[in-house]
């Protein structure tokens, strides 16, 4: 009976909306927009010894487009995506669904267990890895050297994407638990009782209801994970130290634009390097999104 | 309408009641493969905690132990005590500067983040002006927008104005949370009743009123999860901080342990000792985040659980 008195007072009430919204859009189009805008009005200058800087127009796109340094960098760090997502993504899956299968004894103590690495700074676990792979006093070293062994080399050329790998899993596998896992616990239990009655154990449960409920959260996961690996900074940063011989400062997009940036100065040629970086991300998330979407479809 | 307001203040995580009931058949039903599934998993929570055990180890530990001893079993000397307490010595008491620093720029940031999404997620779930759709849409759409490539145009144009070198530098770009807006309209949406806010407006109160006043208590699973996500972010923040910042007095821990551990690596004499002090530092600089996530892990598994509904 209130209604048609709220609905002849509609259209005000929800041009208050903008009230609310205001706030968050400013920060978002003074911190977010107009830097972005910036980059992208910078990367079309160049810089020269005479005249100071000049339109360049494309120019700073077809240096980068051929240049072998950012192109191999962005190879790097695909290869880094297609070996570390998947691993992360299923130990994530399978954590999330055991801590939620009830099979599990002290269910909480995994979740949380397995979950504390993501409240540790990529900083400080890149340096406690560093140690542990370390062959001086690393216990991996240790034990190979008990067992008369050769110390691993977990810093070498061959290794270091497999090691980077291993401490973003590390750190991350928790987190995507979680995100997993609260979807999980948003799935109505009536679907398990139904399956129950009709005779479907746990690990068809798990198969054929649950893994299907997860396919939005995944989603998620995939996406924020193809944001993360293509801008990876602070792990090579950081380990470039312990071997300085295996990681150039083009080892990834980022860390090149960074060194374009503040070590040499080129910082039109970096604003597009990192532009362009931009582009490649949201180009591999949209091509993450449809082949899974089209996927799930057929 | 008080009442309204008890049962949405009253909203929780979807799914969990009916729980006990089929948990207890369940449980005796496979009581044999719990214990496989329960081995398997001691594995991989090993394999998380065992890093973080070595580091335990490690800061108790002088340097010569560290080289001279096991990694995965503490030496005969326990020199925790000595390891903080020259940790909070060196350079003039740097460190515990650091951690303030880091402690003041996450909590702002987290703050200041966790109001806007919160403010921002409530007005776009529950009023339909023009635009409404594009424009969160047009916000979404930059969550893949890579930070580290903000950074660099950040703080071009924060040199500009001069605001390089100062802890708005920090504090600025990290109060925008895309994600976070997303989580609070998919949280204001489930946990704000359309009827609470029409109770509110039949009192007279007008729609600011009704935000701080009704709606706000329900959203606090949602601003929990968000504020401590943007904490983290905050709290974790390296590239910024490094690109940002050159005066040591401002570093957060991030950027002054970095900073320590490239004396180390140099090697030689004296800095060699740093190598304790980067150890104790970097294990006592994780504690304050893992105790605050066990702390508050009700607020935020509820919030994350309600995002996961149409997540």
């Amino acid at each position: 009976m209130t209604a048609p008195a709220l609905k002849a007072r509609g259209p005000s009430h929800a041009n208050s909306g903008y009230l609310f919204v205001l706030p968050f859009l400013l920060v978002f189009v003074a911190m977010l927009v107009v830097p972005l805008v910036y980059a992208g009005y910078l990367s079309l200058f160049r810089e020269q010894l005479i005249g100071g800087t000049v339109f360049a127009g494309l120019e700073n796109y077809t240096r980068a487009l051929s240049d072998d340094r950012l192109v191999g960098g962005i190879f790097r760090v695909a290869r880094f995506f297609v070996l570390q997502v998947p691993i992360m993504l299923l130990l994530s899956l399978i954590a999330a669904l055991a801590i939620d299968s009830g099979l599990l004894r002290f269910a909480k103590v995994f979740r949380l267990g397995i979950f504390v690495p993501y409240a540790v700074p990529a900083v400080v676990a890149t340096l406690m890895w560093g140690y542990l792979y370390g062959t001086e006093f690393g216990p991996f070293a240790q034990l190979a050297s008990a067992l008369g062994l050769p110390a691993p080399r977990f810093l070498s050329s061959g290794w270091m994407l497999g090691s980077m790998a291993n401490i973003v899993t590390w750190q991350f596998v928790g987190y995507n638990m979680i995100i997993l896992y609260a979807a999980l616990r948003s799935i109505p239990h009536d679907l398990y009782e139904a399956a129950a009655v009709d005779g479907a154990g746990q690990w068809r449960i798990a198969w054929s209801i649950k893994v299907p409920a997860l396919r939005p959260a995944l989603l998620v996961c995939l996406i924020f994970s193809v944001i993360g690996s293509f801008q990876l900074f602070t792990e090579p940063q950081l380990l470039q130290r312990l071997a300085p011989s295996v990681i150039d400062s083009a080892y990834t997009p980022n860390l090149y634009a960074y060194t374009l940036a503040f070590t040499g100065q080129e910082v039109n040629y970096a604003a597009a390097v990192s532009f362009l970086l931009g582009l490649v991300i949201v180009i591999a998330s949209y091509t993450v999104l449809f082949v899974t979407t089209r996927r799930s479809r057929s | 309408m008080t009442s309204t307001a008890g049962t949405a203040g009253r909203v929780e995580a979807p799914g969990r009641p009916p729980a006990t009931a089929t948990r207890g058949r369940r449980r005796s039903l496979a009581d044999r493969r719990s214990n496989l599934l329960t081995l398997g998993m001691l594995a991989l929570l090993i394999y998380f905690l065992l890093p973080l055990f070595w580091l335990l180890v490690a800061s108790t530990k002088t340097t010569g132990d560290l080289f001279s001893s096991f990694g995965l079993w503490f030496s005969d000397s326990f020199a925790l005590l000595s390891n903080i307490r020259r940790t909070f010595a060196h350079d003039g008491g740097v460190y515990a500067r650091w951690m303030l620093n880091t402690l003041f720029y996450s909590l702002v940031s987290a703050g200041g983040a966790a109001f806007l999404a919160a403010l921002g997620g409530y007005g776009f779930a529950k009023y339909k002006f023009r635009g409404n759709n594009a424009l969160f849409g047009t916000v979404l759409g930059a969550i893949m927008v890579p930070t580290t490539a903000l950074a660099l145009p950040t703080y071009l144009l924060f040199s500009k104005v001069g605001m390089v070198n100062t802890p708005w530098a920090i504090i600025l770009p990290s109060l925008v949370s895309p994600f976070g807006l997303f989580l609070m309209r998919i949280y204001a949406q489930d946990a704000i009743p359309d009827s609470l806010i029409e109770a509110g407006r039949i009192d007279g109160a007008g729609e600011m009123r009704i935000f701080f006043g009704l709606a706000l208590r329900s959203l606090a699973p949602g601003i929990v999860t968000v504020l401590l996500f943007t904490l983290v972010a905050t709290w974790n923040n390296y590239f910024l901080p490094l690109i940002m910042l050159n005066d040591p007095d401002l570093y957060p821990i991030t950027v002054g342990l970095a900073a320590w551990s490239s004396q180390t690596a140099g090697g030689g004499g004296s800095t060699g000792d740093l190598l304790a002090l980067v150890v104790t530092g970097s294990m006592l600089s994780i504690l304050p985040l893992i105790a605050a996530f066990l702390m508050l892990q009700r607020y935020w598994q509820s919030g994350l659980t309600a995002g996961g509904v149409k997540g």
